[in-house]
């Protein structure tokens, strides 16, 4: 009779592990505070704001309920100059995002960031996360670093209505997609190819740096890519001039762009895409990443998915050349062990936590125990797939820069668009930078 | 949470009074066991002690442990001599943001000293001044931080054709102009962040002017205009010269400000577009790229550029104490 209910039992579980189902958010959240109500608080540290922070916050609601935990979310633009100050005062919040790998390898290598290694599972975490995000969220071999959330860069969104009604169909090479434009230019309607906005606060030009990077990826290829982050590629090199001179194509035409330069650079990035929904359209292109669907929907509340919207990849430089991506996610590093933030990591790391921030949409997960079929619209789930069917995946090479090089490259975009023949002038002020900044 | 701040509040509140009084009253108690000749000289210092001691671990040492980490490299483990201050005189957007520097302390002392005599001679001669006064004084009232906020609204773009929703394009659009994108067409765009400061500060040099103004005796007028002096030359041979004292302290002032400008360039551009100040980048260095070298040798040239004015300030001070 016993045994009866044990095989029933056992295959009940060995059912719903193969099925990947997912067990419910409160569940892992005891689970990860060790099966006790713990209660006190963790501080988190982060960027996000607005409807950002309410998913974050929906996300940790079942962590709070089940663990009687309180979590003091405070996020903030100027992350960098918060946590640096908070670090250094010897006040580091619990738990806090980190502004990129360079950051992290910074804080890590002085001794302020957790050794992941011994709060999460590893074996667990092994199944649950791709090699790729364990290596970017290492140091010296340490994990220091997690993602949570991730995005896919370099998407080309429009309005499927309009491509509908001019019969425009999504161009496979950079040929194709260049051809469009001009087909867009002559036929004179009033609104221009291309939508472009850098404006981001403090963080201006970082939309510019990813339309650089797609551009290197795809052009000069993955090793180039490589070099070029780290230091070992000069930006005067033809590799990157050409990536540039690329891109000038586009923002160094006036007839390309929607509203000029003067748009380009006062428009915040998330507002960058709304002349796509405009009657008649301003633009019929806008180059962002896979969040800036959150935005279009805040912006013009009903849109939908595909019906509305819609992307392409960024287009391949020639036929035959190899399907690459670049993608970005935002890192969580730990600077204070304690249980709670023990806990809160070991949640935020779990498929059913980031199922939450999934199924509000906006992001993917980087656990790959996160079924595709939890993902809203068919839109979050392509570029989820995207990440896993590209042969070349790389990680945004601006956030893997040291902060001086990053942020050089921002200006650097906002002066290019700016002035477009300033190009040797911008290019050879960076390689100062970059000898400067790879230094130390 | 709560409880505690209150607590903390309250331990403050009481306790940082009870420690002065018994420091006295301690000071006192030891005073008066030395014999009676030396009392006079010990008392003072033994009263001054907490201030010295309080200015030494907040002023003197951060000043010069800045110094001092100036010479050093990043992360303050290499000597590297001069290095940093030779960075900061050849690097390009470096010497930007000490041109711009520049800029501001000509505009921005001009302009609010300008304005602070032009509204103080008008507004003296008007039955409404207090309420004049306080309209202009108003925007004192309002955190750098808030006024770059309110103005990046004033100087908002769209693009040509579209509603503008910035009110100086929304006046430009209404007589048919073409919006500007004031934030970032060089070099007027630090011309409209200088205008924001003097927007801020116009309130201050008017009431500091006014007072002064209020400060020369009528008799001394009167005899002017007896002596057949105009309006105008009694202005600028009387009232002026005799509020000299006054203009430098509020002059001065300015450009001890516009030396250490950095809230509204942080707000509004972040130094983008060719508008950086060396406060911003001193933030930048420090904050951004954790460059402890750098950002002290910002922060030594910054001091060492204002230390002249301080001096300059003091002196006049005295001189008018002795006078008085």
């Amino acid at each position: 009779m016993k045994r009866w209910w044990i095989v029933v039992l056992i295959l009940a579980v060995t059912a719903a592990v193969a099925q990947g189902e997912l067990g419910t958010a409160e569940e892992a959240a005891l689970e990860a505070a060790g099966g006790e109500e713990l209660g006190g608080s963790v501080s988190v540290l982060g960027v996000w704001g607005g409807g950002e922070q309410e998913t974050f916050l929906e996300m940790v609601r079942p962590f709070e309920e089940a663990t009687g935990i309180d979590v003091e979310y405070t996020g903030t633009r100027d992350l960098n100059a918060v946590l640096f100050t908070r670090v250094e005062g010897g006040n580091p919040p619990d738990l806090a995002g980190l502004p990129g790998p360079g950051q992290m390898a910074q804080f890590a290598r002085s001794g302020d960031l957790v050794d992941l290694g011994e709060v999460l599972d590893m074996d667990a975490f092994g199944d649950q996360y791709a090699e790729t995000w364990a290596e970017l969220g290492s140091v010296d071999g340490t994990l220091s670093g997690i993602f949570i959330k991730a995005s896919v860069k370099g998407l080309i969104w429009y309005n499927t209505n309009v491509w509908e009604t001019e019969g425009f169909e999504p161009p496979q090479t950079w040929d194709e997609l260049m051809t469009l434009s001009q087909q867009i230019i002559e036929a004179d309607s009033g609104a221009r190819p291309w939508c472009v906005a850098v404006e981001s606060g403090a963080a201006s030009g970082w939309p510019g740096t990813d339309w650089i990077e797609d551009f290197v990826l795809r052009q000069a290829g993955p090793e180039a890519y490589d070099n070029w982050y780290q230091g070992e590629l000069t930006w005067t090199s033809d590799e990157i001039r050409g990536a540039w001179e690329s891109w000038g194509e586009i923002v160094g035409d006036p007839r390309m762009v929607y509203g000029g330069a003067a748009t380009m650079l006062t428009t915040n990035f998330g507002q960058g895409g709304n002349p796509l929904f405009t009657d008649p359209p301003g633009c019929y292109m806008f180059h962002q990443a896979s969040f800036i669907t959150d935005f279009f929907v805040e912006s013009f509340p009903g849109l939908q998915p595909v019906e509305d919207f819609n992307f392409f990849p960024f287009p391949k430089m020639s036929e035959g050349a190899p399907e690459s991506v670049e993608m970005a996610g935002d890192l969580f590093g730990m600077f204070n062990d304690t249980p709670q933030a023990r806990a809160l990591v070991r949640y935020l790391t779990s498929a059913e936590a980031q199922a939450i921030w999934v199924e509000r949409g906006g992001a993917i997960s980087p656990n790959q125990q996160v079924p595709l079929d939890l993902y809203p619209d068919p839109l979050a789930r392509q570029s989820a797939e995207l990440l896993t069917s590209a042969e070349v995946v790389r990680f945004d090479a601006s956030d893997l820069m040291p902060e001086a090089m990053n942020n050089a490259f921002w200006q650097a975009i906002l002066e290019f668009i700016q002035n477009p023949d300033g190009l040797d002038n911008i290019l050879s002020n960076l390689d100062r930078v970059q000898q400067d900044a790879y230094a130390e | 949470m709560f409880e505690s701040r209150l607590l903390l509040a309250l331990i403050v509140v009481i306790g940082v009074p009870a420690a002065t009084v018994g420091y006295v009253a301690l000071v006192e108690a030891l005073v008066q066991r030395l014999p009676h000749r030396s009392r006079g000289t010990v008392r003072p210092w033994l009263w001054v002690a907490p201030a010295v001691l309080l200015l030494a671990v907040f002023l003197v040492y951060p000043t010069l442990n800045t110094l001092y980490l100036s010479f050093f490299n990043a992360d303050s483990t290499e000597f590297v001599g001069l290095a940093n201050y030779r960075y900061i005189f050849t690097d390009n957007s470096v010497l930007i943001s000490l041109r711009n520097n520049g800029l501001w302390l000509v505009f921005l002392t001009l302009l609010t000293v300008t304005f602070g005599l032009l509204f103080a001679i008008l507004f003296d001669k008007v039955p409404y001044e207090s309420t004049a006064k306080a309209l202009i004084f108003l925007p004192m009232a309002i955190s750098f931080v808030a006024a770059g906020v309110i103005w990046r609204l004033m100087y908002d773009y769209q693009p040509p054709m579209q509603p503008q929703t910035g009110t100086l394009n929304g006046i430009m659009a209404a007589f048919g102009g073409d919006p500007v994108a004031w934030l970032i067409n060089r070099p007027w765009n630090n011309f409209a962040l200088i205008a924001v400061a003097v927007w801020v500060w116009a309130g201050f040099a008017l009431v500091i002017l006014s007072a002064g103004l209020k400060g020369i005796p009528t008799e001394i007028l009167e005899a002017a205009r007896v002596d057949g002096a105009t309006e105008l030359q009694t202005l600028t041979r009387v009232t002026i010269p005799m509020m000299g004292s006054t203009i430098a302290v509020v002059a001065t002032t300015m450009v001890i400000f516009a030396l250490k400008a950095f809230d509204v360039v942080y707000v509004m551009t972040n130094g983008n577009f060719g508008t950086d100040v060396i406060a911003n980048r001193m933030y930048k260095e420090m904050f951004n790229f954790t460059h402890f070298g750098r950002a002290g040798a910002i922060a030594v040239v910054l001091l060492l550029a204002i230390v002249p004015i301080m001096l300059f300030n003091i002196r006049r001070f005295r001189e008018q104490e002795a006078i008085r």
